[in-house]
């Protein structure tokens, strides 16, 4: 210890380490007192769905008295002649073709934009981003009177037909940009080993794009989930809603709404959609961590 | 049979930038040819048109004797090994190596086999389960060469496959693939190889014979010895040999070339050679290890001021003006003398054998000979 610079370090060091400590437990304090504000109501709607209408309008905090599942049974099945078994089937029906739908084309059109070259691809591609400013209100009533024209009220082909077009240019943006990080260089070793531009997509492409499919299925799956403007114009029947419209339809059966059991049911509603979240939540994080170049 | 053959070739881009003019170069069956320029001198761009990812404006492409310029890349006959060595990341090495060969429509036996054979030859059996990013560069870079080695392709392109390594395992990996080179022509198997490098010292190591670029056009073709001996302009003489070559522009009158102070006779035949040109400047190249500390046989002394002095382990550079211009002298380290104790400024004879001295036109660079 007689080497003054060593001695001053060693002084230094646990001074240093306990400042950094509670700089991150200053971090962490302010972090959960955040995530707890945003998360409250999700937590308030779990509790409350245990509760009784008189105990949620005069109870502040989410604890439940007791815990009564009566809500979930009553919200299950519903005060129509159907229960949610037939409107989440009827979401599913909705979601899953869409996503398939959604996928091949977008991933089809986002390889065109990102990878040939064609008459008019800037002014093309410059429309295509326009168009995701474009507030999907306005193309309602158009759409209506063409679906119409094709026969297709009250049918879930509105609701999933559009996509197969590659509508939702959002994700068509979002692949074309997460292509454009993959290397050049990989295709023209496929090309070289022998692919055509199909095998290119499928083999070398598609494989590299995993995890941008999964933040657009993941999403397509959410929001469609969600959708409630597009059920309500073009479904009148009501064995044909999804969730979203039953979660509509309890609020306004009855004179008296039964919070308790609409919002039991909302908590199922939710589930879906967490568990898609949680279970493709790996691929957000991997992205492009995986590639095989270097330089 | 697999020689390439370029005839005229030319790369003309669609915003009207030609970047090769015209080339003529003759790759023969079985040989190592090396491509080297300084950056933007299209050595890359040539590759890609042998290996059919450019298009090819004019001039006509052959391998083994069959025109492929309209052939896509799969059916010339080739394989390529990229400096990002562009490994398909989401496959194994296994399937890294097997892809082409199933794309082909290649009986599984078949590919087992020739996979297990390339494995073997660069040592990676182990690392067949791996995927690329369980690779080290230098693993990485081994299956890369792997993957165009099961294909048995009639011509090998490296585009600068080496220069993303660092220096220890770029030398290691120069002499496995020259080995691999040599070993697979004298296995009777096709073995044209074209290698693209901006390394001099890669380009001279490992090519049998070596092409100089420089802005889309040939500057030389030869082996490494006339290269370096007898580079065909002033271009190829500076951008051959580490330390780089000196070249000035000096005045060549009455048998010698005189440059501030200095005189430098000239051997009568290149004297004589000179005389019946009319300008009376010329460009002067001298490569270091011809500028000596002490005398020899036949040498004149030129009175240089030093400028530093660096010490490279082996050889020793010296850094001296001579006549108001800056040579630079490469000298063993053991016969470097006193003059690693000189100060800066102090004045030093170097001794140059005439016959050494490399001439060129000062205007367009051609090496003047006698």
């Amino acid at each position: 210890m007689s080497d003054p610079t060593t001695s001053v370090s060693y002084a230094q060091a646990p001074h240093e380490l306990r400042a950094a400590r509670i700089a991150a437990a200053l971090r962490y304090v302010a972090l959960t007192a955040v995530g707890l504000v945003m998360l409250y109501p999700i937590i308030w709607l779990v509790g409350a769905s245990f509760k009784s209408n008189a105990e949620i309008f005069t109870e502040v905090g989410f604890w439940p008295s007791g815990f009564d599942f009566s809500a979930y049974v009553r919200g299950w099945k519903t005060s129509s002649e159907y229960t949610f078994a037939t409107y989440f089937l009827n979401s599913f029906l909705i979601t899953i073709p869409r996503i398939v739908v959604t996928v091949i084309s977008c991933v089809l059109v986002a390889y065109a934009f990102a990878r040939f070259e064609f008459w008019g691809k800037k002014l093309l591609f410059a429309i295509m981003v326009a168009t995701v400013m474009l507030p999907h209100i306005i193309l309602r009533i158009p759409q209506y009177l063409m679906f119409k024209e094709l026969g297709w009220l009250d049918g879930y082909l509105p609701l999933i037909v559009p996509s197969a077009f590659a509508t939702d240019t959002f994700f068509v943006f979002m692949l074309v940009q997460f292509l454009r990080g993959i290397p050049r260089e990989m295709e023209e070793a496929a090309q070289i080993d022998g692919c055509n531009a199909l095998q290119m997509l499928v083999y070398i492409i598609v494989p590299l794009l995993k995890p941008a499919i999964v933040s657009v299925v993941v999403f397509q799956f959410i929001w469609t989930m969600n959708d409630f403007m597009g059920p309500l114009i073009y479904l009148s029947s009501v064995e044909k809603y999804p969730v979203s419209l039953a979660l509509k339809m309890t609020l306004g059966a009855t004179e008296e709404v039964e919070w308790a059991s609409a919002i039991a049911i909302s908590v199922v509603a939710l589930l879906p959609s967490v568990a898609v979240f949680f279970a493709a939540q790996k691929y957000f994080v991997e992205g492009a961590a995986s590639s095989g170049i270097k330089g | 049979m697999a020689a390439v053959s370029l005839q005229g070739l030319e790369k003309v881009y669609p915003n009207g930038f030609k970047a090769v003019h015209g080339v003529d170069l003759e790759v023969r069956d079985g040989e190592f040819m090396v491509f080297v320029g300084p950056s933007g001198c299209a050595k890359s761009t040539l590759l890609r048109m042998v290996a059919g990812l450019e298009s090819i404006s004019g001039g006509e492409l052959r391998i083994g004797g069959r025109r492929v310029n309209e052939l896509p890349a799969k059916q010339r006959g080739i394989a390529m090994v990229f400096q990002n060595y562009a490994l398909y990341p989401h496959m194994k090495v296994w399937d890294n190596l097997a892809f082409g060969l199933k794309l082909s429509g290649m009986a599984k036996d078949e590919i087992a086999q020739r996979v297990r054979e390339a494995a073997r030859l660069l040592e990676m059996e182990a690392l067949l389960d791996r995927y690329p990013k369980q690779l080290s560069g230098g693993q990485a870079q081994r299956v890369a060469v792997g993957r165009a080695i099961v294909k048995k392709p009639g011509v090998f392109l490296f585009d600068e496959p080496l220069s993303n390594l660092d220096a220890k395992l770029r030398a290691s990996m120069r002499v496995r693939l020259t080995e691999l080179h040599r070993a697979l022509r004298d296995s009777g198997q096709s073995s044209t190889v074209i290698y693209v490098t901006h390394d001099q010292v890669e380009a001279m190591t490992m090519g049998e014979r070596i092409c100089v670029l420089k802005e889309g056009t040939i500057q030389q073709v030869d082996v490494p010895t006339t290269l370096y001996e007898r580079p065909a302009n002033a271009f190829v003489g500076g951008f051959i040999g580490s330390p780089e070559m000196n070249q000035h522009v000096v005045e060549a009158t009455a048998g010698a070339l005189r440059w501030g102070d200095a005189v430098l006779p000239l051997p009568d035949a290149i004297a004589a050679a000179l005389s019946r040109q009319t300008a009376v400047q010329v460009r002067l190249g001298l490569r270091p290890e011809h500028l000596a500390l002490q005398p020899g046989a036949a040498t004149v002394p030129l009175q240089g001021r030093l400028r530093f002095i660096e010490h490279m382990g082996a050889d020793v550079y010296v850094h001296v003006d001579i006549g108001a211009l800056p040579f630079t002298a490469r000298v063993a380290s053991d016969l470097a003398g006193d003059a690693v104790r000189a100060a800066r400024g102090d004045t030093l004879a170097l001794h140059v054998a005439p016959g050494a001295v490399h001439l060129f036109d000062a205007a367009s660079g051609v090496a003047l000979r006698a």
